[in-house]
């Protein structure tokens, strides 16, 4: 006994050492069980407050870009209004109302919030936003994120007041999408390269591909929902080890300057799992 | 100014530094993360004993990991370049008692040479643990190997121009060893 007391106090700074590295690489290998416990919120909170006062300042700076962006925005989504679409008046006409209520039952599939971003990075490996917006205004984990140019990322843990966002450019993040013309269905992920661009995978090599070609997200994403901008075909390489293109992408979104995005609630998300899991028993 | 009041402000300094400014600047390459904020470990003064030593870098490392959503990513390193740096100013002090003469390692107390192999051998220990733990989640070995060297000389090429523009006031405190 005593001699594990004197071996003790005799190694204790190397022991001390160890015990620190296994708290630091359990925080970083258990990242996502981590997220969830109660101090991770409340550090959130406190950087989430930091992150604003930077953002107030930085705000101003980048005004013009948010203005154009909402600007363009609203022109498409004026664009979308019914009032635009008019058919010639002819004897039998088909009212379609947008969204059929029920008095039991809901058919709204998504709903929509916005938030403001106070703080973003696009330097590192990992990249995560910030967004003034938490649980206690709705936002729950795993939900979707798009800015007014096209998809963003998705939330990975949110406080009270304040919500983390996986951004796009981040090597854990993937996303089913499709190309527009031809409607074939692949996997969007980063390789870290650069900010600017993102890789498509799993197209097969008999998908007509051409550069400048829309990337949309697919109707097999469990967050977004369909036809959301991705990004454009920037160049195609034929994989020769496999039957798939690799395609970059240059994303929709800018992520140096994306101020404002829109957070998307999947309200029948949960059926869906629920569905999903019963199969896999 | 007391050295605790000095050290606290500097803790508070070097986080937002690295956040708020490198962090923020437009990446060059994949390669180059400009790190500057491990330089506070580097400056912590000599007397301070090893434990505490190891547990403010920890609790250090893990303040910017908050801040860039990545627990332990940060914190590993810092600990690990707290635990090496009492060996490394034991072998490379030249003067009998120099660490018991002046208050913090610095070029002063020092001398060039040492001072900068002692910083040369704790930022590429400190880089290359952390580009080690990121390799383990993704990348090549051209990955880790290119980052680490690229990204040690930029965070040099800071160190140089920091100890360049502060200046730290060293004070010779007794003549008796």
């Amino acid at each position: 006994m005593r001699n594990i007391f004197l071996f003790i106090r005799r190694y204790f700074n190397f022991i001390f050492f160890l015990v620190l590295q296994i708290i630091a690489l359990s925080f970083l290998f258990r990242y996502n069980k981590f997220h969830e416990a109660a101090y991770m919120n409340v550090a959130g909170e406190i950087t989430g407050k930091i992150n604003e006062r930077y953002n107030n300042v930085q705000y101003y700076f980048k005004l013009k870009n948010t203005n154009e962006a909402l600007a363009k925005e609203n022109v498409y989504l004026r664009n979308l209004l019914r009032e635009n679409y008019q058919a010639p008046d002819t004897a039998k006409r088909f009212i379609v109302d947008s969204i059929r209520i029920d008095s039991i039952k809901r058919f709204q599939k998504y709903s929509y919030y916005d938030a403001r971003v106070v703080g973003s990075f696009i330097s590192a490996q990992m990249n995560y936003l910030t967004i003034h917006r938490g649980e206690a205004q709705g936002i729950k984990k795993d939900m979707g994120v798009i800015g007014p140019q096209g998809i963003v990322g998705r939330i990975v843990t949110a406080s009270e007041n304040y919500a983390v966002v996986m951004s796009m450019l981040n090597q854990n993040f993937k996303v089913k999408a499709k190309l527009k013309k031809s409607g074939e269905n692949g996997t969007v992920e980063w390789d870290g390269v650069s900010p600017q661009y993102v890789l498509l995978r799993d197209i097969p090599k008999s998908a007509p591909i051409a550069n400048g070609d829309t990337v949309l997200t697919s109707e097999l994403s469990s967050i977004y929902p369909p036809g959301i901008m991705v990004g454009t075909v920037a160049g195609s390489i034929k994989d020769p080890s496999s039957a798939f293109y690799i395609i970059k992408l240059k994303t929709a979104t800018n992520f140096s300057n994306v101020q404002y995005v829109t957070v998307i609630d999947d309200l029948q998300k949960a059926e869906r799992q629920q569905l999903e899991e019963s199969i896999k028993k | 100014m007391s050295s605790l009041l000095k050290n606290i402000i500097r803790f508070f300094v070097f986080i937002l530094v690295q956040v708020y400014v490198l962090h923020k600047m437009p990446p060059l390459h994949r390669f180059i993360t400009p790190y500057l904020y491990y330089l506070f470990i580097l400056w912590l003064p000599f007397n301070i004993s090893r434990s505490s030593l190891m547990l403010v870098s920890f609790l250090y490392g893990l303040t910017l990991d908050y801040f860039l959503n990545t627990p332990g990513l940060h914190a590993a390193p810092c600990v690990l370049i707290a635990y090496v740096r009492p060996f490394l100013i034991n072998v490379l002090i030249s003067q009998e008692g120099a660490d018991q003469n002046y208050a913090s390692p610095s070029i002063t107390s020092m001398g060039w040479v040492p001072y900068l192999t002692y910083v040369i051998i704790l930022t590429l220990l400190h880089h290359g643990y952390l580009v080690f733990l990121e390799w383990m989640h993704f990348g090549t070995f051209w990955y880790f190997l290119g980052k680490v060297l690229a990204t040690s000389c930029i965070s040099l090429l800071l160190i140089l121009v920091t100890e360049l523009l502060v200046f730290r006031k060293e004070k010779f405190k007794t003549n008796t060893v």
